[in-house]
């Protein structure tokens, strides 16, 4: 008996208790006979059932999320939201006029403005403005949907990053890709259905807990993979261990686990045998997932890709690979876009273009690649920080400094989506003249994460879990639907 | 607008419609009357629907309800937004129950239910009474709740008990014996119980075996092993100085004091006052000093470029956050930039505790001065024996040295004064190598910043000169030299030569540095601090920087000019190169430093001065106490200061039961979460003050005593679903091991463990790919003797730690951090399968098991199964087990032990069995 045919006994045999289990108030029945039916799939319902949760609630667009979090917040003054006017504005204080009526959380008295740092130019038959400073990414813009006025409430790192991800600043949400798992499950069911993957030489600012899973059950959180050596640690057996052996091993540690859970009843052992369960395949599909060496040499040329190393390109690469297998979140950081200034790392001038090169290529590698496999129309790509950056200079008074810097920005900033279910080749929404605040379609992260969640088929006011008494959402109690981008 | 004219009737409508759902509401509470309490009904409203923009950060309309004094001010329309006893004539009522949305708060949000709106009505109907937050009252002696029952053991459980039967649940009767004594020893030592240790307890048929056992384990070198791993998450202690470069940082004689003071009972006071100010106390010990390293855990940026101050202040930043989180569990990181968006903390007072931290000299330097110099044994008996020939030689009376080996060495070889052994210094660099400069990194040496550093308590009798050995980058560097202060008499105003440079290929081997002596008449005579300016007059590097290398007193008589003298000196300082050091704290007394609030947080935008305080919703900072950190720890722990002692217990309760009192044992503020037992709490607090004298040991014992301790955890169906995450209690704590437990269980188990207490950090072996040290040679080199020990020494590097501990959820060591989330992964069945370190203790456990039934497979795992888990395993588990022992034989063709002791692939296939043990969830669980 194989172990998957093991873990559908076993499920079976839950099934027996699945009165008791349904009758708990915290779902959690449901949620250990996900996990252990292998992770219920699209595949499995190809047409267009649901599943035990009643997920999907509608026909899903997309199958699958790659999200490309750029983490620290890029300028989105310098990329996307081209403002002449700023440049007219230029170092010159701010005029009073642009700043009536507008709300500010800190800046005092009158900051200098900062015109654009990169030249700016319309690409495509959509003529979207990108700068010179993804020459290549310019050559997408008809594949992808521009938000032009997307805002949030937090103007810290941490919890801008626990909002846009868990929906709330705080520690303890599940985030958007364990939300997603836990509806979905994943397509493959020998890969974690939630991957993560970390460049640019520092992790998100909130630490583990942008992919953490909140009060949903541990099962449903991300899992990082590392791009370079043994892509997850130790997921090699010792020598001498065969795989039928090591198998046989996890199926007597989980008959010894399942007659654990009949005495204690404590779910956490329903997650370690599926955990074990999924370590085993993990043990197979994810060396073979991750070894981006086979891709062929116009892979490697188109994303600048290089076997060994940790980078975004080799992440992007990585992404395309899970995404081909069915992982149904699959998410990227890359660190470092925290441009204030302060440093040459910080510089809009110097460490910003740095990170603009690095992640140019690669994520135009991406758009192409999908499309080229026709695994475009049902991939969700999303491209974005946690904020913007201000249209006003760093006030670092005092001191000359040498670097070109902006503050965090929360009312208005770019963010991108390309592929399942979002229009191409459009820009939603517009900032004022000089990029403060949005004026006409704005899009609260919030509603960013109802749209996300509505292009995968789920509506985001009914997905919900029971905890402390109330169910709760990833949108919380707000999100809108931004209709004006789904295809 | 006809927009608006278009909704207003059907809003009018609508709001017709909930005035009757209102009225109805009232009508319905009629009867109840109970007052409104701020606390419990009022300010979670408040909190989720206002303070955003009427908080700390926004007083949008002037109104702000964060502070007591602000809720009745006048607001920007001259008016009070709260008229206490008149919800008619409140502004504040009549805007949340207001019609039209133009007008109607909060804005652009939904309305406050009906509900909501008529508790807010009654309470500014009954007075608008403002209660403190829970945590900032002392808490009050607990009146014990009668208990009837014969379940109960201590007062903890007649609290526990009456909870649990108001929920209508009942508690889970005493774990069987085998469980109690593994939970208790991991608990308390964090190691497994040994068979021998088991089967003595479950013969000790002794009333007060228990309790026997509760005192043995809290009596071993190990419980403070334990301990110190929570303390060491809320000290973010690590091995390195963080950011860029991470390069490695001595500073292990702290976690060593830890330890101790978990080993030998430290009162908590006591430990608070050591760790918060231990160099402020009369005559410090080395061990007190030591003990302040608790605030140099902060991370040192060494990278290139970057400005010192900036990331001194951002230590002394971290300071102030962690020492409010670990002892009073607010977190006030936020309001380093402007009010607490929620807690009643202003910005001002954030940088009047911001002050206390502010004086001491630590300032970025690579070499992290001010450090404690620690030899060892041998090096410190020659050190004071060539210490006593030196003083035989100057026939110099045994004159202050604080009996620090640094200080006789000081002594011993005066009057050469070296630049690491500066007394305060200020912008001055000085390099690992003893260099002194007044540039660094190319960026750091400017025109009108003060360099100066002196030296204190220096003898002028017969002074008559100095002699300085140094080099320089060309002439646009003076040096100037006062006694008593920068304002005092000035010794020397002169250009320093060119010496040719300032280092480089070209003075590779050869000495770079000259000397020039300056004379002098008789100037002061007795002791006085001497004090050295440079100055670089151009702004311009090279040509304005001057390193030091040494500084020599010159005597009249030749007083010190003694040719044995001086080599016995200079085999001293050879000597005093070979110590470590670990960074301490010390106060500046001559260079002090004046502290402002700095806006937005930013360290060059300087606002009004501020003196030391501590925030006006907290205690007040009695007369009696210094303005100095010695009194912020005097104030931490005294009775008035009502979330010491809470906190503490709160930390200790969720170490055993695997969840606090209060959940967010981080946040005891407004926005955290409410206490599941607040007169358990508070009982328990004090407790610790009052009986227990802040004793851990006894808060321990007695929570571990009762009965809600010893309960088993098995669940049921009904406990399942009223008390999903056990916060009631109603059964034992099981959870999953912490990172440092499940490693040395795994290599207690298997006989591998070195159980030395203390001592440097050490690596044990990792894969290769994980230690990428940029610009470093610094290795991961596994000493053989280092390969098992606990978890609690393993190299710390912030930005590559170790990865197994990691993926059991060590945090990063980077912040305090209070609480570890326990997740559950693939990652962690892999690591406990596969490292090869779990490998080896799986070998080592077969061979104990086959050592105890050579011949009988099912024996050996009966032993095997009872050595990991402290219990018999039923027949059922031994079956399991002893087929994959032969499946395993069957399998393996003897490549994972190549050792001929065995037969066959008896070895090689028990191994496997072990290493099945040491994966059962029982086995990587407290139950």
């Amino acid at each position: 008996m194989s172990i998957l045919e093991e873990a559908r006994l076993a499920q079976a045999e839950y099934s027996t208790r699945r009165h008791f289990l349904k009758a708990c108030s915290m779902g959690l029945g449901a949620v250990a006979l996900n996990s252990l039916t292998g992770l219920n799939s699209f595949a499995a319902t190809p047409d267009g059932s649901t599943n035990q949760l009643g997920l999907p609630h509608f026909a899903p667009k997309a199958k699958r999320v790659i999200y490309l979090h750029m983490a620290g917040s890029p300028s989105q003054l310098e990329l996307f939201d081209y403002k002449p006017e700023l440049e007219r504005l230029n170092q010159q204080l701010c005029p009073p006029s642009l700043l009536e009526g507008k709300r500010f959380a800190f800046i005092n008295g009158t900051p200098k403005m900062l015109g654009p740092q990169a030249k700016f130019s319309q690409h495509g038959q959509s003529r979207a403005w990108v700068s010179d400073r993804l020459p290549k990414f310019s050559s997408m813009v008809d594949e992808v949907c521009f938000l032009k006025a997307v805002h949030t409430d937090q103007f810290n790192h941490a919890p801008a990053q626990l909002l846009l991800y868990s929906g709330s600043p705080r520690l303890g949400r599940p985030s958007m890709g364990s939300w997603v798992t836990y509806g979905l499950g994943s397509e493959n069911e020998d890969l974690p259905g939630f991957v993560v993957f970390v460049s640019g030489g520092g992790t998100p600012s909130a630490g583990k807990s942008v992919w953490g899973s909140g009060f949903l059950p541990t099962v449903y959180q991300g899992v990082q993979c590392r791009s370079h050596g043994e892509p997850v640690l130790y997921v090699n057996n010792p020598k001498g261990v065969s795989r039928n052996l090591r198998k046989q091993s996890i199926e007597a540690i989980n008959k010894i686990n399942q007659k654990q859970y009949q005495e204690f009843q404590d779910p956490e052992i329903l997650t370690r045998i599926s955990q074990y369960e999924m370590a085993f395949k993990m043990q197979m599909s994810v060396p073979d997932a991750m070894d981006i060496s086979k891709e062929p040499k116009y892979i490697h040329k188109m994303y600048g890709t290089e076997p060994g190393k940790t980078s975004f390109a080799n992440n992007c690469v990585l992404a395309r690979r899970l995404a081909e297998r069915g992982v149904r979140f699959i998410q990227l950081f890359h660190w470092g876009w925290d441009s204030h200034g302060a440093g040459a790392a910080e510089a809009l001038n110097i460490g910003f273009k740095q990170r603009c090169k690095e992640v140019d290529g690669a994520m135009t590698a991406l758009l192409t690649d999908l499309k080229q496999r026709g695994l475009l129309d049902d991939t969700l790509i999303v491209w974005g920080g946690e904020f913007g950056r201000t249209p006003m200079m760093e006030n670092r008074s005092g001191v000359d400094n040498p670097y070109l810097g902006r503050d965090h920005h929360t009312e208005a900033f770019t963010m991108w989506m390309a592929g399942g279910g979002i229009k191409p080749g459009i820009s939603y929404g517009e900032t004022d003249e000089i990029g403060y605040y949005g004026i006409k379609d704005r899009v609260h992260i919030h509603d960013l994460q109802a749209t996300i969640l509505h292009t995968l088929g789920l509506d985001h006011l009914k997905l919900t879990y029971p905890f402390q008494g109330r169910d709760f959402r990833l949108t919380d109690v707000h999100g809108n639907l931004v209709k004006g981008i789904l295809a | 607008m006809p927009f608006l004219i278009n909704l207003l009737p059907s809003r009018n409508y609508l709001s017709l419609i909930s005035g009757v759902i209102l009225l109805l509401l009232i009508y319905s509470c009629g009867t109840d009357t109970e007052k409104i309490s701020y606390n419990k009904d009022i300010r979670p409203i408040l909190n989720e629907n206002c303070l955003t923009c009427h908080g700390g950060i926004k007083q949008l309309g002037e109104f702000s309800l964060l502070f007591e004094e602000d809720v009745y001010l006048p607001t920007e329309s001259g008016k009070p937004a709260i008229v206490p006893g008149k919800r008619n004539k409140s502004e504040l009522y009549k805007r949340i129950s207001h019609a039209d949305p133009e007008y109607r708060m909060p804005q652009e949000a939904d309305a406050l239910s009906a509900e909501q709106i008529e508790i807010i009505g009654k309470w500014i109907d009954e007075g608008a009474i403002w209660e403190a937050h829970w945590s900032f009252q002392v808490p009050e002696v607990q009146e014990v709740p009668d208990d009837l029952s014969n379940w109960a053991i201590n007062n903890i459980d007649a609290f526990i008990l009456e909870r649990l039967e108001r929920e209508g649940l009942n508690p889970q009767p005493e774990a069987d014996r085998e469980t109690l004594v593994r939970r208790l020893s991991l608990d308390l030592i964090g190691l497994p119980p040994n068979p021998q240790e088991v089967d003595k307890f479950l013969n000790d048929k002794s009333s007060d075996a228990y309790e026997h056992l509760v005192d043995r384990l809290m009596d071993s070198p190990h419980y403070g092993e334990k301990w110190a791993a929570l303390w060491l998450d809320l000290a973010r202690y690590a091995d390195s100085k963080g950011y860029e470069k991470d390069p490695p940082r001595t500073i292990w004689r702290y976690r060593d004091w830890v330890i101790n003071a978990f080993n030998q009972d430290m009162p908590f006071d006591q430990f608070t006052i050591e760790q918060l100010a231990g160099d402020l106390l009369d005559a410090p010990t080395p061990q007190q000093l030591i003990a302040t390293a608790f605030n140099r855990n902060t991370m040192t940026n060494t990278e290139g470029g970057t400005e010192d101050e900036e990331f001194r202040i951002a230590a002394v930043i971290d300071r102030v956050n962690t020492t409010f989180e670990v002892w009073q569990s607010l977190t006030i990181g936020c309001v380093q930039c402007h009010d607490h968006p929620y807690d009643p903390i202003r910005q001002k007072e954030y940088y009047q505790a911001f002050a206390f931290f502010n004086g001491s000299q630590d300032s970025d330097l690579s070499l992290e001065l001010p450090v404690y110099k620690q030899f060892s044994k041998e090096d410190e008996e020659e050190i004071l024996e060539l210490v006593d020939r030196v003083k035989l030689l100057k026939a110099q009376a045994g004159s202050g040295s604080k009996g620090f080996v640094e200080e006789k060495i000081k002594e011993a070889i005066f009057p050469t004064l070296l630049p690491s052994q500066v007394d305060e210094f200020n912008n001055v660099i000085i390099y690992g190598d003893g260099l002194l400069s007044n540039w660094s990194n190319n960026v750091n040496t400017q025109k009108d910043k003060e360099y100066y550093f002196l030296y204190s308590n220096i003898d002028f009798t017969d002074f008559e000169g100095i002699t300085l050995e140094f080099s320089t980058g060309g002439k646009d560097v003076n040096i100037l030299v006062f006694i008593d202060s920068l304002k005092g008499q000035q010794l020397l105003a002169m250009e320093l030569p060119f010496t040719g440079g300032l280092r480089g290929a070209e003075f590779e081997g050869k000495n770079r540095f000259q000397s020039k002596t300056w004379k002098y008449e008789q100037v002061v005579s007795g002791h006085h601090n001497l004090i050295f300016q440079m100055v670089n007059t151009s702004g311009k590097a090279p040509e304005g920087i001057a390193m030091l290398n040494k500084i020599q007193l010159e005597y009249k008589n030749q007083r010190f000019a003694d040719q044995k003298l001086i080599s016995l000196q200079n085999k001293l300082m050879d000597l005093r190169k070979k110590a470590d050091h670990t960074p301490i704290m010390r106060e500046r007394n001559v260079f002090q430093r004046t502290t402002n609030v700095l806006e937005r947080g930013n360290y060059l935008v300087l606002g009004e001065e501020v003196q030391m305080g501590v925030p006006s919703s907290l205690p007040e900072f009695s007369n009696d106490l210094t303005p100095d950190r010695l009194g912020l720890a005097l104030w931490m722990v005294s009775d008035q200061n009502p979330l010491t002692g809470r906190v503490l217990v709160n930390r200790l309760w969720e170490q055993l039961f695997g969840i606090g009192i209060v959940e967010t044992a981080e946040d005891f503020g407004t926005q955290g979460s409410p206490p599941s037992h607040p007169e358990l709490l508070d009982y328990l607090a004090r407790q610790a003050l009052d009986t227990h004298n802040w004793s851990v040991k006894n808060i321990l014992k007695e929570i571990v005593m009762s009965a809600t301790y010893r309960q088993s955890s098995k669940m049921t169906a009904e406990k399942l679903e009223k008390d999903p995450y056990n916060r009631l209690l109603s059964r034992g704590p099981r959870f999953r091991l912490s990172a440092e437990q499940i490693r040395d269980q795994s290599l207690t188990v298997s006989g591998l463990l070195e159980r030395k207490v203390g001592g440097k950090s050490v690596m044990p072996p990792q894969p290769d790919g994980i230690w990428n040290v940029v610009y470093s040679n610094h290795k991961w080199e596994t000493k053989p003797e280092d390969k098992y020990r606990r978890g609690i020494y393993t190299f710390w590097r912030r930005t590559t730690p170790y990865p197994s501990m990691i993926s059991f959820d060590s945090p990063s060591r980077e912040f305090c951090v209070s609480r570890r989330i326990r997740t559950n992964t693939p990652l962690q069945a892999l690591i406990t399968l596969n490292d090869p370190v779990y490998l080896e203790t799986s070998i080592a456990l077969a061979g104990r098991m086959i050592e105890a039934a050579p011949n009988d497979t099912k024996q050996a795992i009966r032993a095997g199964y009872k050595i990991a888990l402290s219990k018999e395993p039923d027949q059922e588990t031994v079956e399991i087990l002893a087929d994959l022992y032969h499946n395993a034989n069957r399998e393996m063709k003897g490549e994972l032990v190549s050792s001929g002791e065995y037969q066959s692939n008896q070895m090689d296939a028990m191994s496997v069995v072990a290493n099945a043990i040491m994966n059962l969830d029982e086995f990587v669980t407290k139950e």
